[in-house]
């Protein structure tokens, strides 16, 4: 095998044969991409399916906790599973610069099929493109997953069931992913141990769904951290939200970074947590269910849907003002002074 | 976390709110010239902590609020030109030029990088001899001794290829400027990181000539809250004085190194500011001693004639005439991904913490 990728490896021929049984089948085995057929015949019996698509261009490829492969598997399944769906099959495609080293495309292709085993999911397809050196950065990852979705779940990713007195909750601290890519990349000579919260949440979520809580709304919040999801919630609805900084965990070397920086831990992107609305009635037992997994542990309430500030989120700050919370726009960056 | 959980006591918090409460009588108006302090108060939600009499407002405290268009337009000529590479920090790449931005630039395929600081762009320069690198320098005295130390790296190393083009501010004149144009302000909170390095005599004239106090604040909610409790008193007793709040960090006499190092790269000069126009002795330009690190001597540019917003009012703002929600473009046709003004660019500008934190 060669060292590095190249051209010929996109070219459909015998390299990209190779490529895609010495690697690819090889690491995402399963009967269903072994038949390597042009398209992956899949058994589902459902009504409802729930179908997603994301592209991953993270920089750097690998990062305290985890790496584009493991990010594109986690990514996708997660946004399958705050849908209420159970995750079940996905395609991989690659869009890789030639000259990309092959033991690096290996790592991630590695850690791509250990995060599928761990979500219990498979990887039925994919395709590979190979492109000029410069005409792309290194890797980039699109991952599309299909799950199948419950009748009782389908309000779920719509949110339509929320009620005033329901419950804020998420599963643990923020801003660990967009801090640890940050102190990743090169120019910032952090030395820090911010790990990514990068993971998959569908056992988690299962676990939940599993118990009959009534969950009104579930979303993940990754770009855009914490208050974009409340935003998204409240957007254009008779009813606010209401949440309490106290009640927000965040890791003390993330909370530190961002202070030095100017940033704001409720605008930074997370890839491991979930944002849940749930009934008053169901909140202490969904939150009990949460903090026995070990990706729930830090799990808090965080405020509840009230019936004021309609349209819009506020935050009750740690000194006992109040100030409204905002989608992020544009991107956040380190001042001045 | 230590040093900064302290300052965030609920009980305390309320405690120093009740203090203000019993002394404040009449309707006070306090400014703050930092953009960290504007971002503090809003992102703490202290307006809504303050008995209604008490109103703050946000100055020219944010270095890319107040830095001129035409500089803007100067730097993308800069931008333009071969071999040159613009080093800058990253708030300023999205600020409107006349007719484009640095930001359009970088996208057009002119060679623009964000650093964190005049050393990454020395580095920048050392790793690339055939090109030339231009820093553009902005902010007050707080980070004027950085671009010194800089200058002076690149003096003492030999660096050929490396230029700074300086927008440094002076923060004085101008918080004297807008006495002077009758803008009612009672109180100054002052800037702390300014302070550490000029110390407290910058600011005497404020209570002798204006009869304005000034109170030197640190970031966080208790010390801003403190601050504003001493700004209150200092005015029901008619005793306007300069005092510092942030004892922690600010010294009377500064930072005197800094100072040292400031005067020995920096010359002053009359400036513009965007909002209150030209300041006499406000702007820092490079001293004859280290002029072949001036860009704004090595290279000489033809710039675009400078077009001025329609109907955005961020001069008005700057001056704590207006409030960024009496703008009519506010969250109308600017906000932070789309700004008009540089208010809004930068995460310290005032429009930008209202839109941010106080957008009702």
């Amino acid at each position: 095998m060669n060292e590095n990728i190249l051209l010929g490896h996109g070219s459909g021929g015998k390299l990209t044969h190779n490529l895609i049984s010495n690697l690819f089948v090889k690491h995402f085995s399963n009967p269903i991409l072994e038949k390597q057929t042009d398209s992956a015949i899949l058994e589902i019996n459902a009504n409802n399916i729930s179908f997603t698509t994301d592209s991953f261009v993270v920089d750097p490829l690998f990062f305290n906790g985890g790496d584009i492969g493991k990010l594109a598997v986690a990514g996708t399944v997660n946004d399958l599973a705050v849908s209420g769906a159970e995750p079940l099959f996905l395609s991989a495609s690659f869009i890789i610069e030639e000259g990309f080293s092959f033991s690096e495309l290996e790592k991630i292709v590695k850690s791509m099929a250990e995060e599928a085993k761990k979500a219990n999911i498979k990887i039925v397809t994919g395709d590979t493109k190979v492109v000029d050196r410069g005409k792309c950065d290194k890797v980039f990852i699109n991952t599309s997953g299909i799950g199948i979705l419950s009748e009782k779940n389908k309000e779920i990713s719509s949110g339509e069931k929320i009620e005033i007195g329901d419950k804020i909750i998420i599963n643990g601290t923020i801003g660990d992913h967009g801090m640890a890519i940050m102190a990743t990349r090169n120019d910032m000579n952090f030395s820090s141990n911010i790990k990514s919260d990068c993971a998959s949440l569908n056992q988690l979520i299962k676990k939940v769904i599993d118990s009959g809580a009534d969950i009104k709304f579930m979303r993940d919040a990754t770009r855009g951290g914490l208050s974009t999801v409340l935003c998204e919630i409240v957007e254009n609805k008779s009813y606010g939200i209401e949440i309490n900084e106290d009640d927000l965990a965040v890791n003390e070397n993330v909370r530190g970074i961002c202070e030095l920086l100017g940033f704001d831990p409720v605008y930074v992107a997370n890839e491991g947590k979930v944002v849940m609305v749930v009934s008053n009635k169901d909140s202490e037992k969904v939150l009990a269910i949460l903090k026995k997994d070990e990706l729930g542990k830090a799990s808090s309430i965080i405020g509840e849907v009230v019936d004021e500030h309609h349209g819009k989120g506020w935050i009750n700050t740690e000194i006992g003002g109040k100030r409204i919370i905002d989608m992020l726009a544009g991107e956040q960056l380190p001042r001045i002074c | 976390m230590k040093f900064i959980d302290e300052f965030r006591n609920k009980e305390k918090a309320k405690k120093i709110v009740r203090a203000i409460e019993n002394i404040s009588t009449k309707e006070i108006k306090l400014m703050e010239v930092c953009g960290g302090h504007t971002m503090s108060i809003q992102k703490f939600g202290i307006p809504s902590l303050l008995p209604p009499q008490i109103e703050l407002l946000s100055g020219p405290g944010c270095p890319v609020c107040v830095t001129d268009r035409k500089y803007i337009d100067q730097a993308i000529a800069y931008a333009r030109l071969d071999n040159v590479i613009i080093t800058t920090f990253g708030d300023l790449i999205r600020v409107p030029g006349s007719s484009s931005s640095l930001d359009n630039e970088k996208a057009k395929g002119r060679s623009i990088k964000i650093v964190y600081s005049i050393l990454d762009a020395l580095k920048i320069a050392k790793e690339n001899p055939t090109k030339k690198v231009i820093f553009l320098a902005i902010g007050f005295e707080t980070t004027v001794p950085g671009t010194a130390a800089g200058v002076i790296t690149a003096a003492k190393e030999n660096v050929d290829n490396f230029y700074v083009f300086s927008s440094h501010k002076v923060m004085p004149p101008a918080m004297n400027a807008l006495i002077d144009e009758g803008v009612k302000i009672n109180g100054y909170i002052g800037p702390g990181h300014v302070s550490t390095i000029t110390g407290t005599g910058i600011y005497s004239g404020l209570a002798e000539n204006f009869n304005v106090g000034c109170v030197i604040s640190g970031f966080e909610p208790l010390d801003l809250l403190q601050s504003i409790y001493m700004l209150v008193k200092q005015f029901e007793e008619k005793n306007p004085k300069v005092e510092i709040q942030y004892k922690r960090a600010v010294k009377v006499e500064g930072n005197i190194k800094a100072k040292e190092m400031m005067y020995d790269v920096f010359e002053y000069r009359d400036d513009w500011w965007r909002g209150l126009g030209t300041l006499a002795n406000s702007g820092l330009g490079i001293s004859k001693k280290y002029a072949k690190f001036d860009a704004e001597r090595k290279f000489d540019v033809e710039v675009e004639k400078t077009k001025e917003d329609k109907g955005c009012i961020c001069g008005e703002i700057l001056k704590g005439l207006k409030s960024p929600k009496d703008c009519s473009l506010f969250a109308n046709v600017c906000d932070p991904s789309n700004p008009v003004g540089a208010c809004m660019v930068s995460n310290e500008g005032a429009c930008h913490a209202f839109y941010k934190y106080n957008r009702e």
